[in-house]
């Protein structure tokens, strides 16, 4: 991997302008995430035409939109599946699916948890807001139990999903997590998850200032970003601290890096081993 | 293709199978359900000794979507299910509708609603056509032998490319799991969607001013850059539902690329029409029975007819419109409750009278039935 380039390097060669300005609204940690993407692919060793986004729905799907790169702006919660398809079809594209924490874990949780154990070549950044921002700020399965929606005008009663656990759980090879505030570490992040040879998940901890921020009275966008820098914990810290510390905390660093045989790569010894016979 | 012409005895599902590959499909996505699941099974076996792929994603909406997903990387691309089935594909129907995706999907019939059973059933002809919300027009086609089972899925595969439309085979749990002789040809026109000639710079992903209203279509992974949107969206690909203009034009330029090639799409067949009295209306499993009563019929002095339709959406309204000028009566024999009669009576004049036999009960119709509803109807 290349060194990764400041951003506005790298805009008029990624951007599509004739789409700009978009439709997120001031604030949102959409835009730092597209960045932390653009770097990463110009970074890589791969092509930029055999990368292709694949979206859902919702704020985060309009994505393609924005970056001069081949796009499936589909279905919501089917952005797996289609990369799976695609990734079977053709072993030499890179399928990168932009989710956030609905389509990913919701609606296409199913399609998420089978990539994983699949251990499929594809990378997954899921942008967590813990909020569906598009539709207007019902609860998500990653919205903390007790936060006010507007599906949950009393509070929440019903627990979270840790994304980066499940994923790993279900057999993502790699799986990571960053915020928005560390950009440094979102880009470097994303470069391994490309480059990793297996299910690849960055799970980018966000912020939705007109959903979820405001409802739950934290402030500016600023602010809220100075929340994720406060209370934002290093894996490594983490071991250290007990459960009481953790309470509430966003926990970034690596969880999970190993190599393990991946499915398009047998699938293709398989036809190997049938045509020798 | 190289080879000879041969003759197997296969399943019918088996040969929507042998079909499909002979056709060019070398990736298949799909999740198991009776009665369609012959079709999984051999492909998993019949794919990667072709060098293509299989997989049996974890459900029907996967198994859609990853179908399509190969597609768009240039593959053709097949999936197969059955009623309950068909209903949670049908997302993905519309978006590779709208997407202008090429796209299989066989529909092996069984009873309904819900699970219902798992016994032949003609229940899903509206579904095939209206069965994804925004109403775009479908290709439906129905075999009603093993033979055409072979035929028919080489017929979806050419025209879901040549058109970039998902098309559905409308099969059912008896022509499914019969067994009978096929002749494989020895060769047969493969049809390539339509790829870009143009600069790779000046390529647009949905390029409305193709004459036939079929935009090439670029592979994703080459110098095109490709946006696949299922949004409402402009030439580049990109959403513009805010836009009335786009709006009515890509739904009208989505229906009428297929009604403007209907001599393309439209297999009809039929049998004994010309001087007929009573003009029989059939498809897929009753299309059988149905020939047998017309000839039983003629053997009683009855003049009946048999209009088989091997394609049922796009409805041949204009041919069916031309025979009830001419003829009074008419009998559509059905596995439902009325389906297919309701778009022959949308056909029918002042004078001409519909008569229809029904069965939903799993069983097939027979020819005494038939017979029998067309002596009642004479």
């Amino acid at each position: 991997m290349a060194k990764i380039e400041p951003l506005q390097n790298l805009m008029a060669e990624y951007l599509n302008e004739a789409t700009l300005p978009s439709t997120w609204c001031p604030g949102c940690g959409i835009g730092t995430t597209m960045g932390g993407l653009v770097r990463a692919v110009s970074a890589s060793d791969i092509p930029r035409e055999k990368f292709v986004l694949v979206t859902g729905i919702g704020c985060y799907g309009g994505a393609g939109t924005y970056i001069r790169m081949s796009d499936i702006h589909a279905l919501h919660g089917r952005c797996p599946s289609y990369a799976t398809g695609l990734k079977l079809a053709r072993p030499d594209l890179h399928p990168i699916l932009l989710m956030g924490d609905g389509d990913s874990s919701a609606i296409g949780g199913n399609h998420l948890i089978h990539a994983a154990r699949r251990n499929i070549n594809i990378t997954a950044i899921i942008m967590n807001n813990h909020i569906y921002g598009m539709t207007g700020g019902q609860y998500s399965p990653t919205t903390p139990i007790g936060t006010k929606a507007a599906t949950a005008p009393f509070g929440l009663t019903d627990h979270p999903f840790d994304i980066c656990r499940l994923v790993a759980a279900a057999g993502g090879t790699f799986v990571a997590r960053t915020t928005v505030y560390h950009v440094a570490q979102l880009a470097s992040l994303i470069g391994r998850a490309i480059a990793h040879p297996g299910f690849s998940l960055v799970e980018v901890e966000s912020i939705c200032p007109t959903y979820f921020g405001r409802r739950k009275k934290m402030g500016s966008p600023v602010q809220m970003l100075h929340w994720l820098k406060d209370n934002s914990v290093s894996a490594a810290k983490a071991k250290e601290m007990s459960p009481e510390e953790l309470e509430g905390k966003v926990v970034t660093g690596v969880f999970v890096e190993e190599h393990r045989t991946e499915c398009v790569a047998e699938y293709q010894e398989l036809i190997k081993r049938i045509h020798a016979k | 293709m190289k080879g000879q012409s041969k003759e197997v005895l296969l399943l019918g599902n088996e040969a929507c199978v042998e079909g499909a590959i002979m056709a060019g499909v070398r990736f298949f996505a799909g999740y198991p359900i009776t009665p369609a699941s012959e079709i999984a099974e051999h492909m998993s076996l019949r794919l990667p000794q072709e060098g293509g792929c299989f997989i049996q994603m974890e459900d029907e909406i996967g198994s859609v979507t990853a179908a399509t997903g190969a597609s768009m990387g240039g593959v053709k691309a097949m999936t197969a299910s059955s009623g309950p089935g068909i209903s949670l594909k049908q997302e993905g129907i519309g978006c590779a509708a709208i997407m202008e995706v090429p796209l299989v999907i066989v529909n092996v019939q069984r009873g309904g609603p819900g699970i219902g059973n798992i016994q032949p059933a003609q229940g899903d002809v509206m579904q095939a056509r209206w069965g994804t919300h925004g109403g775009v027009h479908m290709i439906a086609l129905a075999p009603s032998s093993v033979q055409e089972c072979f035929d028919l899925t080489v017929k979806a595969v050419n025209l879901s490319e040549r058109f970039r439309v998902p098309v559905m085979i409308l099969s059912d749990a008896s022509i499914g799991h019969m067994r009978e002789k096929v002749t494989l040809p020895e060769s047969l026109e493969l049809v390539e969607r339509p790829r870009p000639k143009v600069d790779p710079k000046d390529y647009l992903s949905y390029d409305t001013e193709a004459p036939d209203g079929v935009p090439p279509m670029a592979d994703l992974g080459t110098a095109y850059e490709s946006h696949f949107t299922s949004f409402i969206h402009n030439k580049k690909g990109f959403a513009a539902w805010t836009d009335y203009a786009i709006t009515d034009a890509l739904v009208h330029r989505l229906n009428n690329k297929l009604l403007m090639h209907l001599n393309d799409i439209l297999l009809i067949e039929s049998y004994l029409l010309d001087d007929a009295d009573m003009v029989v209306v059939a498809h897929g499993s009753t299309a059988r029975p149905s020939k047998a009563a017309v000839n039983r019929a003629r053997q009683a002095g009855i003049k009946a007819g048999l209009l088989k339709l091997l394609t049922v959406w796009p409805f041949p309204y204009e041919h069916v419109r031309s025979l009830a000028k001419r003829t009074k009566t008419f009998l559509v024999p059905e596995l439902n409750l009325g389906q297919l009669a309701g778009e022959v009576e949308r056909c029918l004049g002042e004078k001409n009278v519909l008569h229809q036999v029904n069965r939903v009960d799993g069983g097939l119709l027979t020819p005494d039935q038939i017979l029998a509803a067309i002596e009642e109807a004479k």
